[in-house]
């Protein structure tokens, strides 16, 4: 007997040891944990998640308590017989009314966390977010939503790191050629779409996620009040590279963010003044094989071999050998019902006329011809 | 005609099973087709492992090392496609055949040729499905809730194949489905009353309404990706006027009882053998029979919880977490019946006791992070990242998987009249036990450090958390190995079994001779309640 109730109060010994090492465990390291991020939401939230989490370990803590204190002691091998008891209509109740009482109390946090998130409306700013395999497209809306100033998000991360040819840095994969910016202290919404197929749209310090879904416009809002990057992942399957479409935010303070995008919004005035000016071979083959780089190797293969019969490969294509006019247009309009995207909405005529011209000579092939930007310019206008 | 059957039946009552592959290919028999599925699903079961293993490799590490993206999709895609439907599923359908004949006092199926075409429908829905594989542009890749437009507009070209393929399990579940409640309604013997009803019959009953209910919609979900790839319609096409998110909506009216079809069997499963190991009566059987019953009809009214960052109105959202949330009450009922089961019971700790004990266990723990998934808040934090994953593998590996296996040990002496080597059965348990848990315990962190789900490669930060969980699941697919030894050596050299395999086993089944007669009962059993009500 006194051996039951020592290895009685060792088991309940260890048991209290060990929830608590966990918890001091889990609290003590961030990075097992989820984060409480940079905003009041992502703050409420993470609350709530440790509301939530604390108390189903404290459930647990009982439930398995009692089991294994069973498992220990209720044993053939200890002699025990067994009772005879199988129902009991007060436990029956007991244990179906506490069970809702406690759901109660957390849905009562819950719903009002949900209800601050539904805060919409009252923003400073909006901007679109749309999700395209696999890039991100941010477009800074006006009052009436006319778009001010739009630029593509595309993962930088070199292929040499992914394929473990050279060391990765310290943002590997959480890295883009170029950053979403907002100001800090000002309330902006974000408007998320897709162009193909769905997406979403995550940044955990924000404590924010939204499907961006075709056809249809999702709302989120947020309030940052530090200045800081933040880093994130679209997180609906979305096919072949969907692991390689980080999001990146860089919270500016409020006069940076304003100077940068008047500037931003200047220079781009400037570069359509010279948009349709003629470009020698060399122009054109340098900018062509980065705007291929960044928009068309994700299927089409930096090697121009594609991903056949999926993505056709370039190398040796009829249609980028072919007549200049037919291999524009479909560029520019893309291929409806497939994947290939109509790049006209996205790219502008000096990089279209590049990138078209890069790859008829590229990868071995070899039109030889000279692709303009004054040719998409009179195919857009419809010439 | 009747007369023709009732001949023929009259035959092979004389001579037993027919000799060679003509037995499998034409059996009617309940135990050879309960056989047939349980070897199918086990063969399944390690091809699904294997795919497992190839996206355990390639996230042992970041960076691809083993495979590109695009082939890791089809990975995780077929993984779970092929656990879901091809080893999940057909087990319990498996087991069905086996146990609910014996269990309420029958011969056979009611419906015994629907039931051979019903299994045999199966192998070449898969033999289809994994074909895909090979083709040019690959298989499946959009995951296995194959989401719209990735799965229609976006889609490799094999998705035709891959929609047959979910016609013909459709049907087979739905004859499978048939053929249990008729049995169960019509086959009882006398004096087996609804309410003292095995609990495994009970779960499989209201299991079989489920699939009944839910796989015609899963049928016209392919059905519509079927006309939008082919006849040019819209129903999930933006362009086109139709709608991505609809197709969400109706593949999670099927997917959430889904989840609730791979789980009561095993409540079923569990509720048998903790009363027979404790030595003692289940707890609470009439309370048992309505949380299996609340379960399943609240398993309507939760699918949008898949889908809370989708975009819903804040009623729609706050609708969904109360019903999701709910669940919890009767699923705590019971796992405290289980609890109250052993409480001052006689208990011993074989193999089937081990895997029902860690169910119980590691399916609460699953239940705990589901009831965290349900408060729609936080789940925008942890939706499709790694804690999904750690949840959904611990209802289903700890849970469903278990209870299987925990099945196989248990009914084993009465399949095969041989008992299992006790000291391997042992073994396999600790080796699944730590493989599961180093496999599926560190996801949880991963998930909630932010890693998102189905990707091929991942930031440095989620690096020893991936480490960890490629180890176990190497230790875990070994160990299913192991199993298939333990189960092979046992068929051919295990001891002579009783027909009363365990002390404290109660039901019909035990009442029969171990390995059972070919034809369960041929004259109806008398049914006392003792016997029936452990
Ligand atoms: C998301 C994947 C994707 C991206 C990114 C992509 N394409 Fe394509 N592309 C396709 C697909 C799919 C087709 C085949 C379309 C069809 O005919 O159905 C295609 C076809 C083509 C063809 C015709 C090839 C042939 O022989 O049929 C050309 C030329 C082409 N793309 C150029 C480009 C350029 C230039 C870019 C970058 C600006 C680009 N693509 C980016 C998917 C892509
Ligand atoms: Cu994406």
């Amino acid at each position: 007997m006194r051996e039951i109730e020592q290895m009685k109060h060792q088991f309940m010994r260890t048991l209290v040891g060990m929830t608590v090492l966990l918890l001091t465990g889990l609290a003590a390291a961030d990075e097992l944990n989820l984060r409480v991020g940079v905003t009041d939401i992502s703050r409420q939230v993470y609350d709530l998640h440790m509301i939530i989490f604390l108390i189903c370990v404290a459930i647990g803590v009982v439930v398995f308590g009692v089991l294994f204190w069973s498992v220990f002691n209720h044993r053939k091998s200890r002699g025990v017989e067994p009772a005879t008891f199988h129902d009991s209509t007060k436990l029956e109740l007991a244990w179906t009314i506490v069970p809702t009482i406690i759901l109660i109390v957390m849905a009562i946090p819950a719903t009002q966390v949900l209800i601050a998130m539904y805060d919409t409306g009252g923003e400073d700013m909006s901007i679109e977010v749309r999700g395209y395999q696999w890039k991100w497209q941010y477009k800074y809306l006006d009052d009436d939503y006319n778009n001010t100033l739009s630029f593509f998000s595309v993962m930088s991360t070199p292929r040499e790191e992914i394929y473990n040819q050279s060391l990765k840095g310290e943002n590997y994969l959480l890295q883009v050629d170029e950053h979403l910016r907002i100001p800090t202290n000002r309330k902006v919404r974000f408007l998320i779409t897709a162009e193909d197929v769905i997406h979403a749209w995550w940044v955990p310090d924000f404590g924010i996620k939204r499907d961006a879904v075709p056809g249809m416009l999702n709302e989120l809002w947020t309030i940052v009040e530090e200045p800081g990057i933040y880093r994130g992942q679209c997180t609906e399957l979305c096919g072949k590279d969907h692991g390689f479409m980080p999001i990146v935010v860089e919270v500016m303070p409020e006069a940076e963010f304003d100077a940068w995008y008047s500037s931003k919004v200047s220079l781009d005035m400037a570069r359509q003044e010279t948009i349709g000016d003629a470009l020698t071979h060399e122009e054109l083959m340098a900018q062509g094989e980065s705007v291929y780089g960044t928009y068309c190797a994700s299927c089409h293969l930096a090697n121009g071999e594609g991903v056949v019969p999926v993505f056709p490969a370039i190398a040796g294509s009829a249609i980028a050998q072919g007549p200049k006019g037919e291999h524009l247009d479909l560029v520019i309009n893309g291929v409806a019902g497939s994947a290939m995207q109509a790049f006209g909405r996205q790219l502008d005529p000096a990089q279209l006329a590049s990138v078209v011209h890069y790859q008829r000579n590229a990868f071995g092939n070899d039109v030889g011809d000279m692709t303009q930007p004054q040719d998409v310019i009179n195919i857009s206008n419809g010439q | 005609m009747s007369e023709v059957i009732h001949a023929d039946h009259h035959d092979d009552h004389d001579h037993g099973p027919a000799k060679g592959l003509k037995r499998w290919l034409f059996t009617t028999n309940h135990k050879d087709i309960g056989t047939l599925y349980l070897w199918f699903s086990f063969a399944m079961f390690l091809v699904g492992g294997v795919l497992a293993l190839v996206i355990r490799a390639e996230l042992f590490q970041p960076g691809l090392q083993f495979v590109q993206p695009e082939f890791f999709n089809q990975m995780t895609t077929n993984h779970g496609l092929i656990m879901v439907f091809g080893a999940i599923m057909p087990a319990f359908v498996g087991l069905a055949n086996w146990l609910i004949p014996m269990q309420v006092g029958a011969p056979d199926m009611a419906l015994p040729r629907m039931n051979n075409l019903s299994f045999w429908i199966l192998p070449f829905a898969f033999g289809m499905m994994i074909s895909t594989l090979f083709m040019e542009g690959g298989g499946p890749n959009f995951g296995w809730t194959f989401y719209a437009p990735l799965s229609t507009t976006y889609a490799p070209p094999s998705v035709t194949y891959f929609i047959f393929a979910v016609h013909l399990m459709g049907a087979s579940s739905i004859m499978g489905s048939i053929n249990i409640i008729a049995t169960i309604l019509n086959m009882r013997a006398p004096g087996m009353t609804l309410m003292k009803m095995p609990m495994f019959v009970w779960t499989w009953l209201i299991t079989a309404y489920l699939l009944i209910a839910v796989m015609p919609v899963l049928a016209g979900a392919v059905t519509m990706m079927l006309f939008d790839i082919h006849f040019n319609t819209s129903f999930f096409n933006a362009a086109g006027g139709g709608d991505p998110v609809m197709f969400q909506h109706i593949f999670w009216f099927f997917g959430h009882p889904e989840v609730y079809i791979m789980i009561l069997p095993a409540f079923g499963i569990v509720s048998h053998i903790i009363p027979a190991f404790a030595r003692k009566r289940l707890f609470g059987y009439t309370s048992m029979v309505y949380a299996v019953a609340s379960i399943a009809f609240l398993s309507f009214i939760v699918w949008a919880h898949h889908m809370f960052t989708v975009g819903m109105p804040l009623a729609g959202q706050l609708f969904f977490m109360y019903s999701t949330m709910l669940i919890a009450v009767p699923t705590g009922v019971k796992v405290f019946n289980w609890i109250s089961t052993m409480w001052r019971g006689s208990m011993t700790f074989e193999t089937p006791m081990l895997f029902a004990i860690a169910f119980v266990v590691l399916f609460t723990m699953g239940g705990f992070s589901g009831l965290m998934l349900a408060i729609t808040p936080v789940d925008y934090q942890y939706h499709d990242t790694y804690f999904v994953v750690a949840h959904f593998h611990y209802v289903l590996v700890p849970g469903a998987l278990f209870s299987i296996i925990a099945a196989v040990y248990f009914w084993f002496p009465k399949w095969t009249g041989k008992m299992y080597d006790e000291t391997l059965g042992k073994i396999h348990f600790w080796l699944s036990f730590v493989g599961v848990n180093v496999t599926f315990f560190p996801q949880h962190f991963s998930g909630l450090a932010g890693m998102p789900r189905r990707i091929p490669d991942y930031p440095l930060q989620f690096a020893d958390f991936n480490m960890i969980s490629s180890v176990g699941a190497f230790i875990f697919g070994l160990s299913q190995v192991f199993f298939l030894y333990v189960i092979i050596k046992s068929i051919r050299s295990g001891q002579p079994a009783e027909g009363r395999s365990w002390e404290g086993a109660k039901g019909l089944e035990w009442t029969l001779p171990s390995p059972a007669p070919y034809h369960s009962f041929t004259h109806p059993p008398v049914v006392k309640d003792e016997e029936v009500l452990g």
